[in-house]
């Protein structure tokens, strides 16, 4: 977004949008507030960390970064993880539209970017782990879906993502390498929604993320594909420039990164990086 | 008021009455609703116009109602030309309907207004306006046929009613407040008219009003309904004449007192006796005009003692040319006198007065 | 609706003389009016003159913010997109269903409760406003529920019949008429309930059963008020986005329609998606405009 807009975008804040208005205060009130108080509790010879550290995290990451935000308080006593999940664009558009974050966690580059593009990150973003796709399907997969060329059987309803949001791409650019032609019965607008859809039976295989298969347990079957390998999808994180509590923000990217980290990451169904 | 029309000179009264089981209307209405219950009998030939009068909430309405079927009746029994109509719905009983309001429906012109009926009962389109188109003219309203309601007047809105009513050709026509939504100079117009297209008719009619004028002028005989029941019937004339209950005074204009009566002389309950020139025993009613009183400032000289009470004057109302007295005092009575004799009695609330009436003034009957 | 000529003006007591009121025929159709709305202008008290400019302000703000944002050069080729007709016609044709099947079902529920006594009317009032305080996706799931290849009735739906609803346009129609049709039900209800019921009793006496009465007599007169409902239903479905894209899906020109295909394209092309919500905008006001003229204004 250009500046211009920027601009536009805090004049009606003040004007009128008070909740938006409200939250910014209250967040700025509650890290200042607090980040004075001395805390004793940590050995650790890193200084000390205290106050809120808020992080908007793709809806894939909720599981894994909900652990790791408690372990995290844990660690550090006095600080506070609080998390906005949601599809990576619309948390890019907040962003770049002045939402109060510290971290931002995207299920693709190309998200991010958004956010680096509109000089809103501190720094350059790194990947902490990598998804892959996978064929969710009915349990005890009666369509008898084993490939993804499966997936263009006649009769066979198969829900992809839009072509607008990550995994949707990702879908695309596996059937594009493999040269495969697939009409689903529909572009569903996330990949939860996508998954939903199979989990409530109405169609017979969706193409999400591993992850997203994990999560749903044994209400939806997986089947890898090869093909996944063409289409990984890169998780970057990054600092945000307006971060108000960038040191605690930072321990908490570390620890994301962290072996402990990514032992959370890999058991939700996340790859290294 | 008292020289209403001779029934006798009105309608085919002449039926026997033990035919109405046969043709015409013979019905017992009961309803009860909440605390208020209406149990009136009422039996018409063909022909009859039967006036419901009665104080607002006596329940006249809601009669009318349960005879076009709008309100069920909780006892009793209803009989049209000797067929039973109890469980007959609204819209199968040869019953139409002249509402207070009219009710004409404001999107269509009035000839499909009249058609209305006649299309719902099987006819064709085009047979049933031209049968409007008929009705119309009958009521003098051809020219009219195409406007909508809200461009009639009053008494053609009342007439286009009328003639939506009749199109249908019903055993039994029911006039809720025939003349109420209309102005006074109106009213006297279609009265007159009404009148005459009620003569006409030849089943039975039944109107609800409240208006002695409209009953005593429209129907051959009043049914006057106070509370849910039926307190005095007959012909207009002599229920004017000898009224039975105060509401029927005072809707006819008259004094009305109770008493015992011995002779030529009523002792009413309340303490003064009445001299009348009939002669009667037992209970009785003694009624007698406003204007048959007589007012003096100072205790009459040479007058008889009979039939002079000293009153007080209480109100004072006028109405026209004549002003009525409200008195109280030995006697509670009006008096209608002249402006010109109220200003030489010097007449004032809180004034006394003495008034007297004079026996062949006053109407004495059984009560 | 500062016509003289309502319908509720036919059935008051008439007081007028006759021959005033026809001639004053002519004249009441122009000069009273204008007297009473100058009248009217002369006297705004600033406490509801201020709140209701107010109120304007804020309605009109985010509509003024998207013409200022829009990308004017590149609408052109926006506009001439096949997928953007697409999403646009199925919209209005969708759009156009849901208020005939919200017609067709609601007048008659909406009569049913304001003319019949029946046990838990009331009941049955509040659960018909639903579909209004629902979140209109979690109406979708409903819809999933109960239609969907696996719902309640679906399942029999496809067991019998073969018909699957989800993911069709047939699913569009039906989930834009569940989240539009109590908007059609509640105003339909409102006309009934103001309409005076004693025109369908005059129906009655004159021979026409309830349904003859509701076709011919109440239903002509409560006109206004169907339209307004239809309206509001119509334009309610236009922009339904939550019920549709759970229980339909998204599949351009079968499922996509405008609010979807914005909500899409705000993903990757902000620019896209405002001038997507400008066509919508513009169709849709122009359809109101010209409905309100004929149906709501000319009563």
């Amino acid at each position: 977004m250009t500046p211009s807009v920027r601009r536009t975008r805090r004049m009606l804040e003040l004007a009128g949008a008070g909740a938006a208005v409200l939250l910014t205060l209250s967040a700025c009130s509650s890290s200042s507030g607090s980040s004075n108080t001395a805390s004793d509790a940590s050995g650790s010879a890193s200084p000390k960390l205290s106050g809120t550290v808020t992080v908007f995290a793709a809806a894939s990451l909720q599981e894994s970064f909900t652990a790791l935000g408690k372990e995290f308080e844990q660690q550090h006593p006095g600080t506070k993880v609080t998390f906005s999940f949601g599809g990576s664009d619309t948390l890019a558009a907040s962003i770049t539209g002045g939402a109060p974050a510290d971290v931002f966690a995207a299920a693709s580059p190309k998200t991010m970017a958004t956010v680096t593009d509109a000089k809103d990150a501190a720094g350059a973003p790194e990947t902490f782990v990598r998804n892959q796709l996978e064929i969710a399907t009915l349990p005890g997969n009666p369509g008898k879906v084993a490939s993804l060329k499966d997936l263009t059987k006649p009769g066979l309803k198969v829900v992809l993502c839009d072509k607008t949001v990550p995994c949707g791409a990702a879908a695309q650019k596996a059937l594009d390498a493999s040269h495969l032609k697939l009409t689903p019965v529909s572009y569903e607008q996330d990949v939860k929604s996508a998954l939903n859809k199979v989990e409530l039976k109405e169609a017979d295989a969706a193409v999400v993320y591993k992850t997203d298969v994990h999560a749903a347990g044994d209400k939806v079957e997986g089947v890898e594909f090869p093909e996944s390998a063409k289409a990984v999808n890169d998780y970057p994180i990054a600092l945000l420039k307006n971060a108000k509590n960038a040191e605690t923000a930072k321990a908490f990217i570390a620890l994301v990164r962290s072996a402990e980290g990514q032992k959370v990451l890999g058991e939700a169904g996340f790859l290294k990086p | 008021m008292t020289d209403a029309r001779n029934p006798g000179a009105q309608g085919p009264d002449a039926q026997d009455p033990e035919g109405a089981d046969r043709q015409g209307l013979d019905a017992r209405l009961v309803v009860d609703r909440g605390g208020f219950r209406l149990d009136v009998a009422l039996t018409a030939a063909p022909g009859d116009v039967v006036a419901l009068l009665g104080p607002n909430g006596a329940g006249k309405t809601t009669a009318l109602r349960v005879l076009a079927g709008l309100v069920p009746l909780s006892g009793g029994h209803l009989r049209l030309d000797g067929v039973p109509l109890e469980r007959v719905a609204p819209e199968s009983r040869p019953v139409g309907v002249v509402f207070q309001d009219y009710l004409l429906f404001p999107h269509l012109s009035a000839l499909d207004n009249v058609a209305f009926g006649p299309r719902c009962q099987g006819r064709g389109k085009a047979e049933a306006r031209a049968l409007a188109a008929a009705w119309l003219e009958r009521m003098g309203l051809a020219e009219h046929a195409g406007a909508k309601p809200r461009r009639l007047s009053g008494g053609q809105a009342q007439r286009v009613a009328l003639a939506r009513a009749l199109a249908t050709r019903p055993r039994l026509l029911l006039l809720d407040e025939p003349l109420a939504a209309l102005d006074a100079r109106t009213r006297l117009e279609v009265r007159a008219q009404l009148r005459r297209h009620l003569a006409e008719f030849e089943a039975v009619a039944v109107l609800v009003t409240h208006d002695p004028l409209d009953a005593m002028v429209l129907a051959d005989r009043l049914v006057v309904v106070e509370h849910g029941r039926i307190v005095q019937e007959g012909a207009p004339a002599d229920i004017a004449r000898r009224p039975r209950t105060d509401y029927i005074a005072q809707l006819v204009g008259l004094n009305l007192y109770r008493g015992e009566a011995a002779g030529h002389t009523v002792r009413l309950d309340a303490g003064p006796s009445i001299t009348t020139t009939e002669e009667l025993s037992g209970p009785a009613f003694v009624a007698f005009s406003p204007s048959a009183v007589t007012l003096f400032r100072d205790r009459p000289t040479g007058a008889s003692a009979r039939n002079l009470w000293r009153c007080e004057v209480a109100g004072l109302e006028t109405h026209g040319d004549q002003i009525r007295a409200d008195l109280t005092g030995e006697l509670p009575l009006a008096a209608d006198l002249t402006t010109v004799a109220a200003a030489d009695l010097e007449l004032q609330p809180g004034a006394p007065v003495w008034a007297t009436v004079k026996a062949t003034q006053t109407h004495a009957y059984p009560a | 609706m500062t016509s003289p000529d309502e319908p509720g003006a036919a059935a008051g007591p008439r007081t007028d003389r006759p021959r005033r009121r026809r001639a004053g025929k002519g004249e009441s159709g122009g000069t009273t009016p204008r007297r009473i709305r100058a009248a009217g202008r002369r006297g705004v008290p600033l406490p509801l003159l201020l709140p209701g400019v107010l109120a304007l302000v804020f309605l009109l703000l985010p509509l003024l913010a998207l013409l200022v944002r829009a990308p004017w050069r590149s609408l052109p080729d926006q506009l001439t997109s096949t997928e953007v007709w697409q999403a646009l016609q199925l919209s209005l044709v969708s759009a156009t269903l849901a208020t005939a099947v919200s017609l067709v079902l609601g007048v008659p529920l909406a009569w049913l409760l304001a003319r019949t006594e029946f046990p838990g009317r009331g009941l049955v009032r509040a659960l018909v406003t639903l579909p209004l305080v629902l979140p209109p996706v979690v109406g979708g799931v409903a819809l999933l529920l109960a239609l969907g290849r696996n719902g309640v009735i679906g399942k029999w739906l496809d067991a019998w019949f073969g018909i699957t609803l989800p993911f069709t346009t047939t699913a569009v129609v039906l989930a834009e008429a569940f989240v539009a049709m109590p908007f059609l039900v509640i105003s339909v209800e409102g006309t009934l309930r103001a309409a005076d019921p004693r025109f369908e009793e005059a129906a009655t006496t004159l021979g026409a059963s309830r349904f003859t009465a509701f076709r011919r007599v109440t239903l002509p007169l409560i006109a206004p008020g169907v339209a307004a409902g239809a309206v509001l239903a119509w334009a309610r479905a236009l922009g339904e986005f939550g019920a549709t894209i759970t229980f339909a899906g998204n599949f351009p020109g079968r499922t996509q329609t405008m609010p979807l295909a914005v909500y899409l394209a705000l993903q990757n092309d902000p620019e896209a998606a405002i001038s997507l919500s400008l066509v919508l905008l513009a169709v849709s006001i122009a359809v109101l405009a010209g409905l309100r003229d004929r149906w709501l204004t000319g009563v």
